[in-house]
């Protein structure tokens, strides 16, 4: 029998849980050629402003144990050219598209959702006040809880469409955040964003990113964001979007054990852009291992029942 | 045509010197889609010390007696954990190769000449943009600088083909002593009539050198960059390079899908 696979965000219904990561898989056409865009879940573009950005000089990555450091510095096209150049390229494809809002205040949010809300063909809002990487706005926001509450109700307002902040991993304590965001009438969040890294280049004794710091994102981060998401998981009823070094199936399930209702794959699809539909079969694949119809039933199914200890 | 991954297998790994080797991959499918210029995505099988792929010019389509891709090549340097281990690379092992990607050269026909620049390493695009312009009938000549005569690989290559070839070394050990782009300067000042098309790869500095003198001389000029690269595929905006087009302002694109082959006078030196 076919196995559901299906998700639902509020009242936004996904065929599978598999988002392409905002800032990994740039304004999705690019995928166009070699990912079916409608058999993702969604597919969530690089964060846009009102206007063009440039973003940081190069070099703007660099390779860790198993991850990478990026300090892209958010370079895009702006809201207007997406709508008009990108959203309905998208749409034809049949893609569910989330955007990724940025903004340097919280009138700047409220603007770029308004645009967006206007045009035809965007499924759900992401609201990055998450990235490391710039110097005004964005993380300003998400490391407050005050600063996260105004965001999220000013674009709560404003909008017709799913609000869903991205949280940042560079606090102390990220529950209260989801918190926050619910509570300000978030219909779900998003997390985590990267984590605030550095790399020196010991030869050169210079940094190896042009802007010293960057965001740790791939394998590295996994643990700490399934912790993360278990955190959250248990202290806000919205949906919760689970990411942080996805590779496969397995990864992906962790995610939604913990009490993840979709993923975001980032990192993973640098490596190999065939990614998605390799995870899709390994999430079938498990569902008939393990006699389960519906992937929806394991979302927050973890069992915190101690392991046996092994025996050799 | 849309790029494919392939899980090639080595079919041969050449050592050239204790830095360079040329590997033989199994990738016909790749190799059948390639035009001069564009390049792979590479990840050995296996690798868990490096996560992403990492970018190589196809250096080599090889065909059999009919002409049918049978596998492609690549010119490899050592320089980190990828490329050493491409490096020591046995037949048999397995290496995913995407490809083929990016923007490649436009080759000229005669009347026009083409001159190609390789430096070091750089020397990759041209095995195959030298092919193209054979088979079109183009004169072309090529320019090659490294860092001794024992670093300049696949001159009978060239010459077969019928290329003219003017060499350089920094140490002199054979060509002429120092920069590649003194001779270049010297043999498009020389030239009375006709139009010169110029291609380059190698290190930045050098591409700036070329792109000056292209200049300077009213020829046109097309350049191979490589920045660090993430995906290749234009998804992590890594790889950018600041161009300035037209009335434009300077800006930067992505070098995996708006190059790697740029107009030379187009891009904005650091
Ligand atoms: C190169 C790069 C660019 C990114 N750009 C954005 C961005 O524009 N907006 C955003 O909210 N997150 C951005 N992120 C963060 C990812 O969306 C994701 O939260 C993070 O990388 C963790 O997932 P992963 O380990 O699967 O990559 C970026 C990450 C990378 C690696």
């Amino acid at each position: 029998m076919a196995k559901d696979l299906s998700v639902r965000i509020g009242s936004l219904e996904l065929p599978n849980p598999l988002i392409a990561a905002s800032g990994c898989f740039g304004y999705g056409l690019e995928y166009d050629e070699i990912v079916d865009l409608s058999a993702l879940g969604g597919v969530c573009v690089k964060g846009l402003f009102m206007t063009e950005r440039e973003g940081h000089p190069p070099p703007r990555i660099v390779e860790t144990p198993a991850g990478m450091i990026n300090a892209i510095g958010l370079q895009g096209i702006g809201v207007h050219r997406f709508v008009k150049e990108k959203l309905p390229l998208l749409r034809e494809r049949g893609a569910r598209v989330f955007v990724n809002v940025c903004g340097t205040t919280v009138d700047e949010y409220v603007e770029v959702s308004k645009v967006l809300s206007q045009a035809e063909g965007v499924s759900a809002l992401e609201l990055n006040i998450s990235c490391p990487n710039i110097k005004e706005g964005g993380i300003q926001f998400g490391c407050s809880l005050v600063g996260t509450g105004a965001v999220v109700s000013a674009v709560r307002k404003a909008t017709h469409l799913p609000v869903i902040p991205k949280l940042t991993p560079n606090v102390t304590d990220v529950p209260s955040f989801a918190r926050a965001a619910e509570d300000a009438g978030a219909d779900a969040v998003s997390l985590v964003n990267t984590f605030l890294a550095m790399a020196i280049d010991v030869e050169t004794r210079r940094p190896t990113i042009t802007n010293v710091l960057g965001g740790l994102s791939g394998p590295a981060i996994r643990p700490i964001a399934v912790r993360m998401v278990w955190e959250c998981a248990q202290e806000v009823k919205i949906p919760i979007i689970g990411m942080g070094g996805i590779t496969n199936a397995r990864d992906t399930l962790e995610f939604m054990l913990a009490g993840a209702t979709a993923v975001q794959i980032g990192t993973a699809n640098f490596a190999d852009p065939f990614v998605w539909s390799k995870v899709l079969a390994g999430l079938e694949d498990y569902l008939e291992r393990h006699r389960i119809d519906r992937l929806s039933d394991l979302i927050g199914a973890f069992d915190p029942t101690p392991p046996k200890a092994v025996h050799a | 045509m849309p790029p494919i991954d392939v899980d090639a297998t080595v079919i041969a790994n050449r050592r050239l010197s204790r830095d360079y080797n040329v590997l033989t991959l199994s990738a016909a499918e790749v190799g059948a889609r390639t035009r001069a210029g564009q390049f792979v995505m590479v990840r050995p099988a296996g690798m868990t010390e490096t996560l992403l792929r990492r970018p190589f010019s196809i250096f080599e389509v090889v065909r059999d007696g009919h002409g049918t891709p049978t596998a492609i090549t690549i010119l490899n340097k050592r320089a980190g954990r990828t490329t050493n281990r491409l490096y020591e690379a046995e037949p048999g092992e397995h290496i995913a190769c995407l490809g083929p990607l990016g923007r490649p050269f436009t080759p000229v026909a005669a009347p026009t000449e083409a001159v190609m620049v390789a430096g070091g390493v750089g020397l990759a695009p041209f095995a195959t943009l030298a092919e193209a312009l054979a088979g079109a009938g183009t004169p072309s000549t090529l320019f090659y600088g490294a860092r001794s005569g024992q670093e300049l690989f696949h001159l009978d290559f060239f010459e077969r083909l019928g290329v003219t070839l003017v060499l350089a070394t920094e140490d002199g050990s054979r060509g002429e002593r120092g920069r590649v782009t003194q001779p270049l300067d010297r043999a498009l000042a020389a030239r009375t009539r006709g139009s010169t098309m110029i291609y380059a790869c190698g290190p930045e500095p050098m591409l700036a050198a070329v792109a000056e003198v292209a200049g300077r001389h009213g020829q046109p000029c097309e350049v191979s960059v490589e920045r660090t690269m993430g995906c290749g595929l234009g998804g992590c905006y890594s790889c950018v390079i600041k161009v300035k087009h037209g009335a434009e302002p300077a800006h930067f694109v992505r070098s995996c899908i708006s190059g790697p082959v740029f107009d030379g006078a187009e891009i904005v030196w650091d």
